[in-house]
């Protein structure tokens, strides 16, 4: 057992389920998505990100587009958040949530596409 | 993506995730602690979107203060930790990119990045030069100021160093590594579209013979041209298809044979293949008869093989020859006048001193000067940092082997038709190539004249070229004039104009030239550039050809024309 492929599995695997922890429930109900969950799907994802660097493989390089399209999927997330609540003082109306956690399900697809990899990765290792 | 980008980011990997837990640890501790107002009532904590904000500016310490409302004591007691803990996280960070940069490995790959990226965006032909020592470095030079692009790649740092304080005129990659890794020709630009040739004069044999092996399997359609001091060596590259091997020891003694059976062919030989403007050779003429050689190694062998069938009678002197096995050798170094008068010093009429110790050879010739004053004097240089000493002993021919590898290097790159005038002048007496040699000098009596070639077509003479292929007959000399003035000829002489397969040594004014033609001419770098202007610029050409000065300009032209012919419209 090599404990950097535990790590690596299992922040991929966190940013994963975190994400679809937040994305899950009705989609313009601001009490079936809490905050914090965002939060942390956001920190997880990049440290995954964090973790891909410097892997100059084929595969090494779709797993961190995939990280990187969830970042960017998520921060825009997180930002709409912000500007309804802090700028357009607006608040946390269906349609402002409705974009925030279809925002969160791209990155859910990114998240995805980056645990299908990981699954291949492990399928095609022969040792 | 270059190399040096992924293992920076390979070894931030650690500093980034740090940076990041930090961050999130010290954010979502800032949203659950709860704030205080003005009357000291508690009040809910920061937002996500506020306690970001702080953290960023605090982290940074750029500090704005407590944004947007007084802190609780709670609150400030988190942030004290929180402090603490991004200092620590951004020095980490900053460290380890510092250590990053001070890396000898990340260092060498930054510099191999950009070296392969300068050779690749080389737009112009250019020679790939292994080896910049001191031959590498007189060919580099020559290159320059003639305007010719060249790679190097040199193994001693210090010289490519070295090379950075020499100011090329172009802008010159060079990269510091084992020129016989085939990894490194590659990098630099051995497949590159427009890399010409290949030259391998480093000083390892070795070395220069798996850089002539890479390069004829790598990219067979380039020439490579190598150095090679034994004759193994040049066996084995030849062997390998090399298509100019250059020992400088042999060229020497071709000389030498040569300047003794025919000085002036010799001399025309000489002027012609030496660098461009450099300085005129002095004239040799080396007597025939007995001779002595000092030192008989590679050099020494090669001599003798030459000389022999000259009708030198030769004695050699060296420390480990075997007197029974060569007749009339005598045991010693040379220096000291005993073995020089047991070798018969007093009879001789030329001394060779070619051991590879300059010191010595220096000592040889003044000893041997000192016995006999109107003795012939051939002195070996090993190293040019000796040339001071050389020239104030002022030999009556002095042999630099770096020169001739040098000049052999730049005669066969930058003119190959010079080969084909040497061939034809084997066949010309002494009193033809005397005559030339008097030409050439007319041209300039101190500098040497640079010998280049020329080729008719639309890249190289664009004017030339559409005037023949509008049937315009141009002769020879009227292109031969001063751009500046065409009633003063342009100092230059075409040595030999190549039609197809056939040859004309020294063509005359009249020539008539056709498209295609191929042109070898000797004169100064100035003449040259005043020639080339005129075979591209049509209006250069024309008032070359009639005097005429005429614009470029349409309208002008129009005009012009139209005064010429008044019942022509516009």
């Amino acid at each position: 057992m090599n404990l950097e492929k535990v790590i690596f599995g299992f922040f991929i695997v966190l940013a994963a389920t975190l994400n679809f922890g937040f994305f899950i429930g009705d989609i313009d109900r601001p009490e079936l998505h809490h905050i914090y969950e965002l939060a942390a799907a956001l920190v997880v994802s990049l440290i995954a990100t964090a973790l891909k660097f410097g892997d100059r493989t084929q595969i090494g390089a779709i797993h961190l587009s995939t990280s990187l399209v969830a970042d960017l999927q998520l921060i825009a997330a997180a930002i709409t958040w912000a500007v309804a609540v802090h700028v357009t003082g607006e608040g946390m109306t269906p349609s402002v949530m409705s974009s925030v956690v279809s925002l969160s399900g791209g990155a859910l697809f990114a998240n995805i596409v980056s645990v299908i990899i990981l699954i291949i990765e492990t399928v095609m290792l022969r040792r | 993506m270059n190399s040096a980008f992924f293992l920076a980011l390979r070894r931030m990997r650690v500093p980034i995730i740090v940076v990041i837990v930090i961050f999130s640890v010290s954010v979502l501790g800032l949203t659950l602690i709860p704030g205080i107002d003005a009357d000291g009532k508690p009040t809910a904590p920061l937002s996500f979107f506020h306690a970001f904000y702080f953290i960023s500016y605090t982290a940074t310490t750029i500090g704005f203060g407590e944004i947007p409302n007084a802190f609780s004591n709670a609150q400030r007691m988190w942030v004290t930790i929180s402090i603490y803990l991004t200092v620590v996280g951004w020095s980490y960070s900053v460290i380890t990119l510092l250590a990053l940069l001070q890396d000898k490995g990340f260092q060498n790959t930054l510099t191999t990045n950009r070296f392969s990226r300068r050779v690749r965006l080389l737009k112009e032909p250019f020679y790939l030069i292994c080896g910049c020592g001191e031959t590498g470095n007189l060919i580099c030079k020559t290159l320059d100021r003639t305007g010719h692009a060249f790679v190097i790649i040199e193994k001693d740092e210090l010289r490519v160093q070295e090379l950075d304080l020499q100011d090329f005129k172009s802008d010159t990659p060079a990269l510091a590594a084992d020129a016989s890794q085939p990894g490194n020709l590659l990098l630099a630009g051995l497949k590159h579209p427009k890399c010409r040739a290949v030259l391998a004069v480093t000083n390892d044999e070795d070395a220069n013979l798996a850089v002539a092996i890479a390069v004829r399997l790598l990219n067979p359609a380039i020439p490579i041209i190598a150095r090679a001091r034994s004759p193994a060596v040049a066996a084995n590259m030849s062997s390998f298809g090399t298509n100019y091997i250059i020992n400088p020891f042999t060229r020497f003694a071709e000389y030498l044979a040569l300047a003794i059976a025919a000085p002036e062919q010799f001399r025309l030989i000489e002027i012609l293949t030496s660098l461009p403007e450099s300085a005129m050779p002095e004239p040799h003429r080396p007597p025939g008869g007995h001779w002595i050689l000092c030192g008989y190694g590679r050099f020494g062998h090669a001599l003798a093989e030459q000389l022999k069938p000259a009708g030198i009678e030769l004695t050699i002197i060296d420390p480990d020859c075997d007197p029974e096995e060569i007749p009339r050798a005598v045991r010693g170094l040379g220096t000291e006048a005993e073995t020089l008068l047991k070798a018969g010093i007093a009879n001789a009429y030329g001394i060779v001193a070619g051991s590879d110790n300059d010191v010595n050879n220096l000592s040889i010739a003044v000893t041997a000067n000192e016995l006999n004053p109107s003795l012939f004097v051939v002195a070996r240089q090993n190293h040019n940092v000796n040339s001071a000493l050389f020239d104030a002993y002022g030999a009556d021919f002095t042999m630099i082997p770096s020169h001739i590898v040098a000049q052999e290097c730049i005669a066969i790159l930058t003119t190959p038709l010079l080969a084909a005038f040497l061939w034809q002048l084997r066949k010309r007496d002494e009193a033809w190539s005397g005559m030339l040699v008097g030409h050439l000098q007319a041209l300039d009596k101190d500098q040497t004249p640079a010998v280049w070639g020329l080729k008719l077509n639309i890249h190289e003479a664009l004017s030339v070229y559409r005037g023949l292929m509008l049937g315009q007959k141009i002769r020879l000399g009227e292109i031969m004039r001063d751009g500046t003035d065409r009633s003063q000829p342009l100092p230059a002489i075409t040595l030999l104009i190549r039609r197809e397969d056939e040859d004309i040594l020294l063509p005359p004014d009249d020539f008539l030239l056709a498209p295609g033609d191929q042109l070898l001419l000797a004169s100064s770098l100035n003449s040259r550039r005043n020639l080339e202007l005129t075979l591209h610029n049509p209006n250069e050409l024309d008032y070359v050809l009639t005097g005429h000065e005429i614009t470029g300009s349409w309208i002008w032209n129009r005009f012009a024309a139209n005064r010429g012919n008044g019942e022509r419209n516009l």
